[in-house]
């Protein structure tokens, strides 16, 4: 909502600050955005007295004109046909820069030196004028400064208006609000030149129909409400003789000061009521109507309507439109009809305040993707009980700006009267909310301030409250409890720590397993990162309604995202990356309308050095390889998910599996599309387990020494080294300690696709020290069961 | 053996320039810097008593000052050259020469946030709750008192999961908008009292720009109890704001709107970055928005079957992803979701 600074001014009748104005309406709950200050260039500008007029003597359009501008006598030449001696006018003195960013500087014009420049209302920005001067209807000395002629200079407030306070929509209330804050009146501004008092009270028909405006044939408009349309209260006022044409500058400034354009002296005065007191107001060219009639029905299947926009709009059932005696003519609530628009020669109008069922005006315009200042109001909710003042304000302004008279009562067409809700207050509840107890009398203040109607019913500690029509957000009593908080002040309620009793719960199992993980990889050497949950995956869970076919589905891996981030880093020439996201992945749900199964997952990528490059090797480190991948995957598994077991995938790779036998994670080579300099990718993938590892239990090692033995063994194609280690294990026997591969040679001596693999075998015993033999004689067992088992032979050469 | 100089604090120094032959590299370097030291060092202070001094005194304790410097520089000298030598295998070396570095790793930005926040809230009894980031609308929406077809449910531009459109709103499902559900899954779950932060993942219908992603991080929170009230609340977060963004910074709470907080506020504090004077990162206002909070709704208490006449609460929430922008400087929102290694990097 834009707020002019000026307009509240008038309601409040004294001048404001408007920084503090923003700070009042922010600690009400109506931040202000942005703050924009109008026409404040003009202060350079000031009213000038031309004393003569001459022909220029080289140019048939042009002027030579003899300026006082109170400073001293200038010659301006000027092209205005409307400029004459004696005239006032605004003149940019030389040094000067108007609104468009042009510096006025002495020239010469077709031979004559021109020093300064009388302006039009277009080149102040003040009006689209540009026919000539702007012409100051003045007295003023010259050297007065313009804007103390012309009061235009405002500030626009762009106020965040949240979606349960339709009343703040108009500046009525912005300035009710202010006057709560402040402790002081406010009242509506004067109109000036008002012709209210013309204004007649309307009538209430007696059912959901009736007649208002006849004229002296005794012909008038019918107006009539269809029950069930969506429409609760319609008021129709005729008023006839107008004369349309532009606003006075009063009218045009505070609109557009509101941010709303000029259009003619009618639909500026209904914008005004809307922007006054936030409710829309429709005019219609009464000798466009057929009947002559006004009706509010519910819209036709396939019922068309071409709008103020120029579109044709095609109505569905269910919305709610305003139509003479043959066919719609708005669209009500949202935008009115192209066809019985007032225009230039209208004389005659219709002019239509109603209440709308805010559901239906929202369906409506979302249905038709039409949102409008109207729309945007009646979906909150206008004052019901005071359309009638909405109406008689907004006849006041267009008689004022228009002329013309309205031709008998306005019909106030309202079949149900409907008042406000009383809400019941308990003032101890105050207390238990807020947390402090104020006293009885500060807690009706706050709701008078606000407009409610209190009456206190001492005997049960409550307050009766009615609550004002502006304000359909007040329901309950909780809705009360906040107001008076929110007048009282919140900064005035204390903010001392009580003591308080623990929630008493455990942490979420996965939350807990999430920052294990994470705190487990980062000493990895791996930076945590995040990718969107929403990609292009066609094995995902599909959005209905996504923004863009880029983010059309749930992932249902996160490795294909660090991916992209890893081509993003290639693309910034980083080589090295390492990064890891913990995350939640989605899997189709088991059935139609099951939701998804969650998983947490962590997946990691790593491509380029292994560690930092340093001067020792030439600056020049190794590139990660598959091995560090497999350490980096067996690592994560413990890590993640203890009980599952990594395995050689049947592909390229390692998969680990869980004791239930599920895959449980995967890592890979991941084949991409590189940049001829990038190393090799990496990445894996596992699934967390939520749950938590138990506590490391201490083992006491062993105080008897050790010993090691390496067999260099010949393994042929097909036969695995963990085969071999087993096979030694168990041929070794109890003291066997460990078997670890330490070398793996191909080549010269060693047939071609065989192998030379060194194994570490370690012996001990942790009661007594082994003797030489028992060891040799193990390591002999051991390599009798490979060979036997296995055909596995010694490295001879 | 340096001569007596006749003015006892610099003759107080002879005993410890006689033991600076036998220190360790460690002492050495200790008493160097104590005798010798450019801000502390005791002959350093010396030196510059000389300009107060009388001006017939400063020439001769000038010249003794001196003296027994030049003495300690040359004994501290010696020693080091004796130390160097007795550590054979690396006194070739160039040890400026640079050191092997290793990987080093890091959180993301946002987990930082997350779980600094959620230290400070279990320091004050909370525990963390989590929830599906699939709910339905009926979860999301109704339960926390958005009343259908009103503008409210404008704040939340929802993504809905494509099958279930045409259903009720309690089978209809959706990408959860906030984590605030997870308040009502976690009254439903036992009684209170109640004292859960709920961290998150949850998806809007928002361009990804600049500012917007569809997907972000949030942190909310709720106490309820009999008895706890609006000063709970202001004092509980103005309490955490002081732990995170330090003591001094202020804090005021102003009016504002959610479906299911009742009286709602939101919690601004002074701007990190021009302190209050006004600057385009706080849109001139001085204050930065950190979180919305409020008391729960009585209605959100009913649907996760707490009685609201006995049992009053609290709760906020808030986005880490803007208060790391805020907190570190960070421009642009897709720089979390990128995987930049030179933007990662800087948040070891």
């Amino acid at each position: 909502m834009l707020v002019s600074r000026r307009w509240l001014e008038a309601f409040l009748n004294r001048p404001l600050e408007v920084r503090e104005v923003a700070d009042r309406l922010a600690m009400l709950g109506a931040p202000v955005d942005a703050i924009e200050s109008l026409h404040a260039i003009l202060e350079q500008i000031v009213v000038a007295r031309v004393s003569a007029v001459i022909p220029h003597p080289n140019a048939d359009r042009l002027r030579v004109c003899t300026v006082e501008d109170g400073a001293g006598t200038w010659q301006v030449v000027c092209g205005a046909p409307n400029v004459v001696a004696g005239g006032r006018y605004p003149f940019a003195r030389m040094g000067t820069t108007l609104p468009g960013g042009l510096t006025i500087a002495q020239r010469k014009l077709r031979g004559e030196v021109s020093q300064g420049m009388l302006c039009s209302g277009r080149e102040l920005e003040l009006s689209d004028d540009h026919d000539g001067l702007l012409t100051l209807d003045t007295d003023a000395a010259p050297g007065t400064p313009l804007l103390d002629v012309l009061p235009v200079r405002d500030d626009r407030l762009d106020v965040d208006v949240t979606p349960n306070r339709p009343d703040l929509l108009g500046h009525k209330g912005v300035a009710r609000e202010l006057a709560a804050a402040l402790g002081i009146p406010f009242r509506l501004p004067v109109i000036p030149g008002s012709r209210g008092e013309e204004v007649p009270a309307s009538e209430r028909a007696s059912g959901v129909s009736g007649t208002t405006g006849k004229n002296e044939g005794g012909v008038g408009v019918q107006v009539a409400v269809e029950p069930g349309s969506g429409c609760e209260r319609l008021l129709v006022a005729v008023v006839r003789g107008v004369v349309v044409g532009p606003s006075p500058l009063w009218l045009r400034q505070r609109l557009e000061a509101a941010g709303v354009r000029s259009i003619n002296n009618v639909v500026d005065a209904t914008n005004y009521v809307m922007l006054e007191l936030g409710h829309p107001l429709h005019a219609y060219d009464l000798a466009t109507l057929s009947g002559p009639m006004v009706q509010a029905r519910a819209s036709l299947e396939g019922e068309t309507v071409v709008t103020l926009d120029g579109t044709r709009r095609i109505l569905t059932q269910g919305m709610t439109v305003i139509a003479d005696a043959e066919r719609a003519i708005g669209i009500a609530g949202v935008m009115g009809g192209e066809a019985t628009e007032v225009r230039e020669t209208t004389t005659d109008l219709v002019v239509e305040c109603a209440w709308f069922e805010p559901p239906r005006i929202r369906a409506t315009r979302r249905s038709l993707g039409l949102s409008t200042e109207a729309s945007y109001r009646f979906e909150r909710g206008v004052d019901l009980q005071a359309a009638s003042e909405a109406l008689r304000r907004g006849l006041e302004v267009l008689l004022t700006v228009a002329g013309g008279s309205v031709a008998g009562r306005p019909i106030d067409i309202w079949p149900a009267v409907r008042h406000p809700a009383r809400i019941f207050l308990r003032v101890d509840r105050v207390a238990r909310v807020l947390g402090v107890t104020l006293p009885v009398r500060a807690i009706e203040d706050a709701l008078v301030a606000i407009g409610a109607t209190v009456v206190a019913k001492p005997a049960d500690g409550r307050l009766a409250v009615d609550v004002p029509g502006w304000r359909p957000d007040l329901e309950a009593e909780i809705d009360l409890i906040e107001e008076v908080a929110r007048i009282y002040g919140y900064d005035r309620l204390p903010s001392d720590l009580g003591p308080f009793r623990l929630g008493g719960r455990d942490d979420a199992p996965d939350a807990t397993a999430a920052d294990r993980v994470r705190a487990g990889l980062v000493p990895f050497g791996l930076w945590e990162t995040l990718s969107l949950p929403l990609c292009d995956d066609s094995r995902g869970v599909a959005v209905a309604n996504p923004l863009s076919s880029n983010h059309g589905q749930l992932r249902s891996a996160i490795l294909p995202g660090l991916l992209r981030q890893v081509e993003a880093n290639w693309a910034g020439h980083q080589g090295t990356v390492r990064l890891f996201e913990v995350g939640t992945v989605f899997h189709p749900g088991t059935g139609a309308l099951a939701p998804p199964q969650e998983e947490l997952h962590v997946a990691a990528v790593v491509t380029g050095a292994r560690s930092p490059a340093h001067w020792t090797s030439s600056g020049k480190g190794d590139p990660v390889d598959i091995w560090d991948l497999k350490g980096l995957f067996e690592a994560v598994v413990l890590l993640a998910n203890p009980a599952a077991r990594v395995q050689v995938a049947s592909g390229e790779g390692w998969v680990a599996v869980d004791e239930e036998g599920r895959l449980a994670g995967h890592a890979t080579p991941l084949r991409v599309d590189a940049p001829a300099w990038a190393d090799p990718v990496f990445g894996l993938e596992v699934t967390v387990s939520l749950s938590p590892p138990g506590p490391p239990a201490f083992r006491p090692w062993p105080s008897t020494p050790a010993a090691q033995r390496d067999l260099a063994l010949i393994l042929p194609s097909g036969v695995t080294a963990e085969k071999v280690s087993a096979g030694l294990r168990k041929g070794g026997g109890r003291i066997v300690e460990s078997v670890t591969v330490v070398d793996e040679f191909r080549g010269a001596g060693i047939a071609p696709g065989q192998r030379s693999v060194a194994f570490r075998l370690r012996f001990r015993d942790p009661e007594r020290t082994l003797r030489e033999q028992e060891i040799d004689r193990a390591l002999e067992r051991a390599r009798q069961e490979v060979e036997e088992t296995l055909g596995i032979v010694l490295r001879t050469s | 053996m340096v001569d007596a100089t006749g003015y006892p604090s610099l003759d107080a120094l002879r005993t410890r320039l006689e033991a600076i032959p036998r220190l360790s590299l460690a002492e050495l370097e200790a008493e160097a810097i104590a005798l010798l030291g450019r801000k502390g060092g005791i002959l350093t202070a010396e030196a510059r008593r000389i300009p107060t001094l009388p001006a017939e005194e400063r020439k001769p304790f000038g010249a003794a000052v001196n003296r027994i410097k030049v003495h300690c520089e040359e004994a501290v000298e010696r020693r080091r050259a004796e130390l160097a030598g007795a550590r054979s295998p690396f006194s070739t070396l160039d040890l400026s020469m640079p050191g092997r570095e290793v990987w080093s790793g890091g959180l993301h930005p946002v987990t930082r946030v997350i779980q600094e926040l959620t230290g400070i809230f279990r320091g004050l009894g909370f525990s963390v709750a989590t929830g599906p980031e699939v709910e339905s609308e009926w979860m999301n929406f109704r339960a926390l008192n958005f009343p259908p077809d009103h503008p409210a449910m404008d704040m939340h531009d929802t993504l809905y999961l494509a099958g279930t459109e045409a259903e009720g709103p309690e089978t209809r499902l959706l990408l959860r908008t906030h984590t605030t559900p997870v308040q009502v899954r976690t009254m439903r779950e036992g009684s209170p009292p109640y004292r859960v932060v709920m961290p998150g993942m949850v998806y809007r219908k928002d361009p990804f720009d600049a500012s917007h992603a569809p997907a972000f991080a949030q942190l909310d929170g709720f106490a309820v109890d009999e008895g706890i009230c609006f000063v709970d609340l202001k004092a509980t977060l103005t309490h955490v704001a002081r732990r995170f963004f330090g003591p001094g910074v202020a804090v005021r709470f102003r009016p504002s709107f959610f479906p299911f907080t009742e009286p709602s506020a939101e919690m601004d504090v002074r701007c990190q970055l021009c302190g209050g004077d006004g600057c385009a990162a706080c849109k001139g206002t001085g204050w930065m928005e950190i979180l919305g909070c409020g008391m729960v709704h009585p209605r959100v208490l009913e649907h996760g079957g707490v009685d609201p006449e006995r049992f009053t609460g609290w709760a906020f929430g808030m986005g880490p992803g803007r208060i790391a922008m805020n907190r570190y400087g960070i421009p642009d929102i897709r720089l979390l979701y990128e995987g930049d290694m030179r933007f990662l990097s800087q948040f070891g």
